[in-house]
């Protein structure tokens, strides 16, 4: 199944090299005698950074479409690999997909180019290294997706760290929030949050990686999914992946990163953020402590259960207290992904299934939703739900998105959000009843905290003065908000593809799954 | 072995110590005019060194002077760093002796000088080889650390370096002579035959701490490292940038061969004596570094941490174990010496700048120099894709290896810790308002010693990592 060319790796880095002619186009401008390019040279250079980011955005999603051309989605294996020799010692360069990882690859690809649009206009410092970083981030992103190799990933998984840090650092939000005695720019808080919640978690990985190629010999995803550690060592390692995907993923009691990042960041940065690199929790548990410690994964599913119900049904009730915007869809991602962790810890097809689709499904939606806030941001510059009210007489197009958007986060029938959630339900229930019961309330609290949004936002008489100009969303925007629609919407009405893509996968982690289970019971 | 066979492979080191007499003549005759070209001729010594030490005519391993003298992978892979990591010291601190108006030909000479004897240092298998490889070195960097000697700052911090360094030989020295005096040898080899045939001697396992202490006070490990916020800070920076750099490695090579080589049956007994002092440095290397506002002392607790993450790989005592502690002190080196080209570069008005809030909104002035700081800063916060990660990789994976699950546990949640005044200072350059630039005229060759470290520890060695540990683990068996 080796394929000849090297498929994946160009996908993986076909953003950095836009980045690297973004670099050139800076590097050729004209510098006044400060050596800073300003003036007129300047615009060029921002314009240039644009349409290449979008160029290279967009061509990265084609190339991710022949892929999946490529991919044939009947075999459960995995394919396209390619292995190149690194570090030397059983850690390689090797890359490859299966039915878990392709279509979040799709997702990425699909949601860049997006990202680059909503910061079209709305960035107006430092366009060129706000590309590049973009740019850098989708090759990571793509990278921790594709790699089959565990110290790769972890590189990639770890390396999206910087460039987000940088976005949400300097593109950030203004504001200045107090803490530990000392005052500093909230969007350097959020920032430093982020980043350091992320390390610490990862760094647990770092250490388990470390005894795992201690044992195994090699770092070989495939190899190691395949490696039968010992049930007492399971617990350590599931722990110490679980440390790093609960940062990431986010799961309650570690979220708190998460509303501070997603206010301060730019709107692409929310998009990301929420759409993408979220998922890389979830993918993590599916790529990782299912497959390779499932002796571990079963014992430690009810303690997964528990923070799930609680993520789901506390954050709800924080969502539901929320004054800005972002927060509040921040909030509610918490929410969503909950029902992510429980699906695909009930080790039962639905329920992972659930899971998955779950995970693409709340990738349209957050970030339209974001997508969403940031249209209006940029026209009113805050994020306080009561500043604003009435905007459908004004913006009739843009309340018709939304509220498609907040049915579809509420798990409307019809929308991708209803086929994720009564999968992972379903699941759940298949394993204990009283789980998917207090599951459940999940959905009626959505619905609270997502209409009540609406509600505020929406209607109501117009008559904050400052909303009496606001226009309707320009085809920019109805450009993105409408992709991501017809996929919220096509996911809604015809899973079949999307799960026929996973299922042959799934159906070999659960073979797998179950006879690793059966021999620790025997043993 | 004749005389003269057995000089002609100590090639490299004669080159160093008769070149160097060489050009100290010449320069006592012409004068500081001469400075320029004795630092001229001093690149040329190390780079001829470094030809011999590469291409040397010799089998691969070889015992000299009765087996006080050796040659083997380990320390042909250290005298290499060493003499490119002397010379870039010397190129890089031109710009900086010209402008300060203390240009004097003696620098590049005691550069050289402390070269070599850090060359013995790594190549000493004997406890008096080792002692004159240390003092030669120690010598030449106590005058360098006062070599501004008009400089209040920096005559203080040769003369606190002197008396401690002073204080840790005599550890050293006390020592070794328990050792000697408890096993009738100087030799390694001797020395490991009788301590392995003679189980647990506690006078024995005395000497070995104080030759602990000793060698800990010259890598500046904790609890050992009092002398190097202050000697960082007072030096002038092209001396720090080379305080920072070769000796540390020379310092932790020794280490290595003292401990593996002389008491390889001895494990049990300095492995928590390592790993304590690993502990200590990386703990203080984290904390003490986040008050700091002068960028020559936070690189000062940076190295206190960063030898405590190679003294983890140390203490695994394993040949993994030796290979890490390689690895990360290659890499260690070359992001010191790019982060020190940095701090060269912080020039206003003819003058140098030390603060951590100079380099405000650097992106904003100065993109170059930016990116080229945050590539090292990442690298030394061993952030991946950047090779200060697989550094601190291949320690840690040596210590979970040897069953050091804790030490390894120990070290992740400090470079946590310590990720934060890293990420402070990028959070400066890339956050905050614009403060003054910098000149725009900084040498090239201080130029070149940047770029080249980042585009090292990015893309260069993230890509071709895999060379440098094939380097690594055959100089690290040359110790099994």
């Amino acid at each position: 199944m080796t394929a000849a060319q090297p498929w994946l790796s160009l996908l993986t880095f076909a953003p950095m090299i836009g980045a690297m002619f973004i670099v050139i186009s800076r590097m050729m401008a004209k510098k006044n005698d400060d050596g800073v390019i300003a003036g007129p040279d300047l615009e060029q250079v921002e314009r240039n950074a644009r349409i290449i980011a979008l160029a290279f955005t967009v061509g990265a999603f084609l190339i991710s479409l022949g892929v999946f051309a490529l991919y044939d989605s009947s075999l459960a294996g995995f394919q396209l690999v390619e292995e190149v020799a690194w570090l030397g010692g059983g850690i390689s360069y090797k890359l490859g997909v299966d039915g878990i990882s392709i279509l979040f690859v799709l997702l990425t690809t699909f949601i860049m180019p997006i990202c680059i649009l909503a910061s079209w206009d709305s960035i107006k410092s430092r366009v060129a290294d706000y590309m590049i970083a973009f740019l850098i981030l989708e090759t990571l992103m793509i990278g921790v997706f594709c790699s089959l190799d565990l110290f790769l990933f972890y590189v990639f998984f770890e390396g999206s760290l910087i460039p987000m840090f940088l976005i949400i650092g300097v593109w950030g939000s203004k504001g200045t929030k107090e803490f530990a005695g000392i005052t500093l720019p909230s969007r350097v808080y959020a920032a430093l949050k982020f980043f350091l919640y992320t390390l610490i978690g990862s760094l647990l990985l770092l250490v388990a990686m470390a005894w795992m190629y201690a044992q195994a010999g090699t770092t070989d995803i495939v190899a190691l999914q395949q490696t039968d550690f010992p049930a007492g060592a399971q617990k350590w390692l599931w722990l110490a992946f679980f440390a790093s995907f609960a940062v990431k993923m986010p799961m309650w009691p570690v979220h708190t990163w998460l509303p501070d990042a997603h206010v301060q960041a730019p709107t692409a940065g929310s998009i990301v953020l929420a759409a993408i690199l979220l998922k890389m929790g979830g993918y993590g548990f599916l790529r990782f402590s299912l497959p390779m410690f499932p002796l571990a994964s079963a014992d430690f599913a009810p303690f997964i259960y528990a923070l799930s119900i609680i993520a789901i049904i506390y954050t709800s009730l924080v969502a539901l207290a929320q004054e800005d915007m972002k927060k509040l869809i921040a909030y509610s991602s918490v929410a969503h992904m909950g029902f992510v962790t429980m699906g695909i810890f009930t080790g039962t097809k639905q329920g992972i299934e659930g899971g998955l689709f779950q995970m693409l499904s709340h990738g349209f939606i957050s970030g339209a939703l974001f997508l969403c806030v940031g249209v209006v941001y940029n026209r009113m510059h805050t994020r306080e739900i009561a500043a604003y009210g009435g905007l459908v007489h004004r913006m009739p197009l843009y309340a018709f998105l939304f509220l498609f958007f907040t049915l579809a986060n509420v798990g409307l029938p019809g929308t991708s959000g209803f086929i994720g959630e009564i999968l992972a339900l379903v699941g759940a229930f298949k394993v204990n009843s009283w789980i998917a019961f207090f599951a459940a309330f999940g959905l009626i609290l959505s619905a609270a905290y997502a209409l009540r949004l609406f509600r505020q936002v929406m209607y109501g008489a117009l008559d904050k003065p400052a909303l009496m100009t606001i226009t309707d969303v320009d085809w920019r925007e109805l450009l993105s908000l409408g992709a991501l629609m017809a996929f919220a919407l096509y996911l809604g009405v015809n899973p079949g593809p999307a799960l026929d893509v996973f299922s042959p996968s799934v159906d070999l982690l659960m073979e797998n799954y179950d006879a690793a289970l059966a021999a620790g019971a025997v043993r | 072995m004749g005389i003269f066979k057995t000089l002609s492979f100590a090639a490299p080191e004669l080159v160093l110590v008769i070149g160097a007499m060489a050009l100290l003549i010449t320069g006592v005759f012409a004068g500081n005019r001469s400075a320029k070209q004795i630092g001229n001729g001093c690149i040329a010594l190390l780079l001829a060194a470094v030809l011999l030490v590469l291409f040397s005519p010799t089998a691969p391993t070889e015992s000299l002077f009765d087996g006080a003298f050796r040659i083997d992978a380990f320390s042909t892979f250290a005298k290499v760093i060493i003499y490119l990591a002397a010379a870039i010291a010397i190129l890089m601190s031109d710009q900086f002796f010209a402008s300060e108006k203390l240009r004097r030909f003696e620098y590049p000479v005691l550069i050289v000088l402390a070269a070599f004897g850090m060359s013995m240092m790594v190549s000493a298998t004997d406890l008096i080889s080792l002692y004159m490889g240390i003092e030669t070195q120690s010598l030449a960097l106590y005058i360098l650390a006062a070599f501004n000697r008009d400089s209040r700052r920096s005559t203080e911090a040769g003369l606190k370096y002197f008396v401690l360094g002073a204080l840790s030989t005599c550890l050293l020295l006390y020592g070794a002579s328990l050792i000697y005096g408890f096993t009738g040898s100087t030799s390694f080899e001797e020395i490991a035959r009788i301590a392995s045939a003679g189980g647990n001697n506690v006078g024995l396992i005395f000497g070995l701490v104080f030759l602990i202490s000793g060698l800990a006070f010259k890598v500046s490990a904790a609890p050992f490292h009092m002398w190097t916020p202050d000697v960082y800070e007072g030096a002038p920076t092209p001396v720090t940038a080379f305080f920072a750099a070769a000796p540390k490695l020379a310092g932790m090579a020794l280490f290595a061969r003292v401990l593996v080589s002389s008491f390889p049956g001895s494990l049990d007994d300095w492995q928590p004596v390592i790993a304590m002092i690993a502990v200590a440095s990386m703990a203080i290397g984290a904390f003490s570094a986040i008050p700091q506002s002068n960028i020559k002392r936070l690189m000062a607790y940076s190295s206190i941490g960063h030898m405590g993450y190679a003294l983890i790989g140390l203490s695994a005592g394993t040949a993994q174990g030796v290979k890490s502690v390689l690895i990360y002190m290659a890499i260690y080196v070359v992001m010191t010496i790019g982060a020190f080209a940095c701090i060269l570069m912080m020039r206003r008005r003819g003058g140098m700048t030390e603060n951590i809030s100079d380099l405000s909104g650097l992106t904003k002035t100065n993109m170059p120099l930016a990116i080229i700081l945050t590539v090292l800063l990442f690298s030394l916060a061993g952030v991946p894709p950047t090779a200060g990660f697989f550094g601190k990789w291949y320690v840690f994976f040596a210590a979970v290896d040897a069953e050091l699950i804790w030490l390894a546990i120990v070290g992740v949640f400090a470079s946590a810790v310590s990720a934060y005044y890293y990420l402070r200072i990028v959070w400066f350059m890339w956050f905050d308002e614009a403060a003054e630039p910098f000149e725009r005229s900084p040498a090239p060759a201080l130029q070149f010693a940047a770029w080249g470290s980042a585009i090292l520890m990015f893309p260069v060695l993230t890509v071709f990592m895999g060379r440098l540990t094939e380097f690594a683990g055959r100089a690290a068996a040359a110790l099994f």
